[in-house]
C-alpha cells in the first residue's frame, strides 16, 4: 500500500517535471508563426542552436560554424523510421523543387537520432532518395547527444520484445538564421504554401546586406 | 495479316482483362472479416522499415483483432500505433492486436494511429512492386494479402486500383 503511494507520488513528479521541461520548450519555442518575418521571434527563445561537431553521409564534418554564413533547416529522425521520417524527407524534397535556385541558398540538415545504425554509408544510401542539397548528419552517440542538446531535441531509445528497438524523437523542422540563431520552424500540419513562404522569408532576411 | 492483327487485339484485351481484373479484386474476405485495399508506400534507398496501409470491416457480432502477419519480404509484420505528442513522434507496438469492433471499420493510413510495420525489409520497397504477406486475426485466422506499393509519400487513396499511382518515379525522384 505505502510501496503504492510512493509510486504514484513519484510517478506525479516525474509527470510534472516532464511537462515543466518539455511542455514548457514546446510550446515556450513554438509560438504561432509569424506570416510576415520569421526572424521576428528570435527574441526571448531559450537558444536553440549551438556547438556541435557531426559529419555528413558525404563524408564532410558540419558543426554549427560550417553551417553559419547561410540559413538552415535542420530536424531530427533515423532511417528506421517508418513513416515520419521519409515523408518530411519527401516533403522537404518537394519544397526545395519548388523554391528552385534559391534552395541553394539553404542548407537543409537532417541529423540522426540513431547513430548506433545510421552510419554514414547507410545515411548516403538512403539520402539517395531525397533531394541532393539535404546533408545528413551522423557521429558517436555522445556528438549526436550534444547535437541534440544543442537543438533542445527529445529522443530516446524504446526496445522492443525482440531485441530491436525504435526511437522517439521530436519531429520539429529547425529554421535558423545564418548567424546559427533560431528563426522559427516548420509545421508539417501546415499548408505547403505556407511552408514555402517560411523559407522563403529565411532566405530573404539572411541575404547578406 | 488480318488473323494475326486480329489475334493481338484479342490478346491484348485478354491481358487488360486479366490484370484489370487482378487489381480490381483488391478486397479480402475471411469469415466476417472485409479487408480492403492492403498498400504500401516506395521505402528510401537502404531502408530497413515499411509501412502497411488498409481497412477492415468487421461485418460479424463478434469482436476480433488484428494481430500482425508475415511476408517473404520482411522479417516480420508487426502493428504499431503512432502518435506526434508535443511535436515528439512515437510508435508502440499494438498489445494484443489492435481491436476489431462488430459493425465498425478500422483504418490504417498513413498519418493515421495505427499502421502495419514492416521490420526487416529484405530490399527497399519501389513503387508499384507488389508485397504478398498473410494477415493474422485473433479469432478468423489469417489471410494470404497482397500489398501495392505506391509511390514515396503517397497519401490516402494512393495506388488505387487504376494502377497509375502519382509519381511512378521509384524509390524518389533522385533516383
Ligand atoms: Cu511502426
Amino acid at each position: 500500500m505505502r510501496a503504492r503511494r510512493i509510486l504514484q507520488i513519484s510517478l506525479w513528479v516525474a509527470a510534472l517535471v516532464w511537462l515543466a521541461t518539455f511542455g514548457v520548450l514546446q510550446f515556450g519555442l513554438l509560438p504561432k508563426p509569424q506570416q510576415s518575418s520569421p526572424l521576428a521571434i528570435t527574441t526571448g527563445m531559450a537558444q536553440i542552436g549551438g556547438p556541435f561537431r557531426l559529419e555528413s553521409h558525404k563524408g564532410e564534418v558540419v558543426t554549427d560554424q560550417t553551417l553559419k554564413g547561410r540559413p538552415s533547416a535542420v530536424f531530427f529522425g533515423f532511417t528506421h523510421c517508418p513513416e515520419v521520417c521519409p515523408t518530411t524527407l519527401f516533403d522537404l524534397t518537394g519544397l526545395l523543387q519548388e523554391l528552385g535556385p534559391d534552395a541553394d541558398k539553404i542548407t537543409p540538415v537532417l541529423i540522426t537520432v540513431d547513430p548506433e545504425r545510421d552510419t554514414k554509408s547507410v545515411l548516403a544510401e538512403y539520402m539517395q532518395s531525397f533531394d541532393p542539397r539535404i546533408l545528413a548528419l551522423t557521429g558517436s552517440p555522445a556528438d549526436v547527444d550534444a547535437a541534440a542538446k544543442a537543438f533542445k531535441v527529445f529522443y530516446r531509445k524504446v526496445p522492443a520484445d525482440n531485441g530491436s528497438y525504435t526511437m522517439d524523437h521530436s519531429a520539429v523542422i529547425y529554421l535558423m538564421d545564418r548567424e546559427g540563431r533560431f528563426a522559427g520552424s516548420l509545421d508539417k500540419h501546415e499548408p505547403k504554401e505556407a511552408q514555402l513562404r517560411k523559407l522563403k522569408a529565411l532566405i530573404e532576411n539572411s541575404s547578406p546586406t | 495479316m488480318r488473323i494475326l492483327l486480329t489475334g493481338s487485339v484479342v490478346a491484348t484485351c485478354a491481358f487488360m482483362l486479366f490484370t484489370s481484373g487482378r487489381t480490381l479484386a483488391h478486397d479480402y474476405k475471411l469469415g466476417p472479416l472485409a479487408i480492403n485495399h492492403p498498400w504500401s508506400r516506395a521505402t528510401p534507398g537502404g531502408s530497413k522499415t515499411g509501412s502497411g496501409y488498409l481497412r477492415v470491416a468487421n461485418t460479424g457480432a463478434e469482436p476480433d483483432r488484428l494481430t500482425g502477419g508475415s511476408s517473404p519480404l520482411a522479417e516480420r509484420i508487426t502493428v504499431h500505433a503512432s502518435s506526434t505528442d508535443n511535436e515528439v513522434a512515437r510508435m508502440r507496438p499494438v498489445v494484443g492486436g489492435l481491436g476489431l469492433t462488430p459493425g465498425q471499420t478500422v483504418e490504417l493510413k498513413p498519418g493515421g494511429a495505427y499502421h502495419l510495420m514492416f521490420e526487416g525489409l529484405r530490399a527497399p520497397l519501389k513503387a508499384n512492386d507488389k508485397v504478398p504477406a498473410t494477415l493474422t486475426f485473433e479469432k478468423a485466422g489469417s489471410v494470404e494479402v497482397v500489398f501495392d506499393v505506391a509511390a514515396m509519400g503517397a497519401g490516402e487513396g494512393a495506388a488505387k486500383h487504376d494502377g497509375m499511382a502519382p509519381g511512378m518515379h521509384q524509390n524518389g525522384p533522385f533516383q
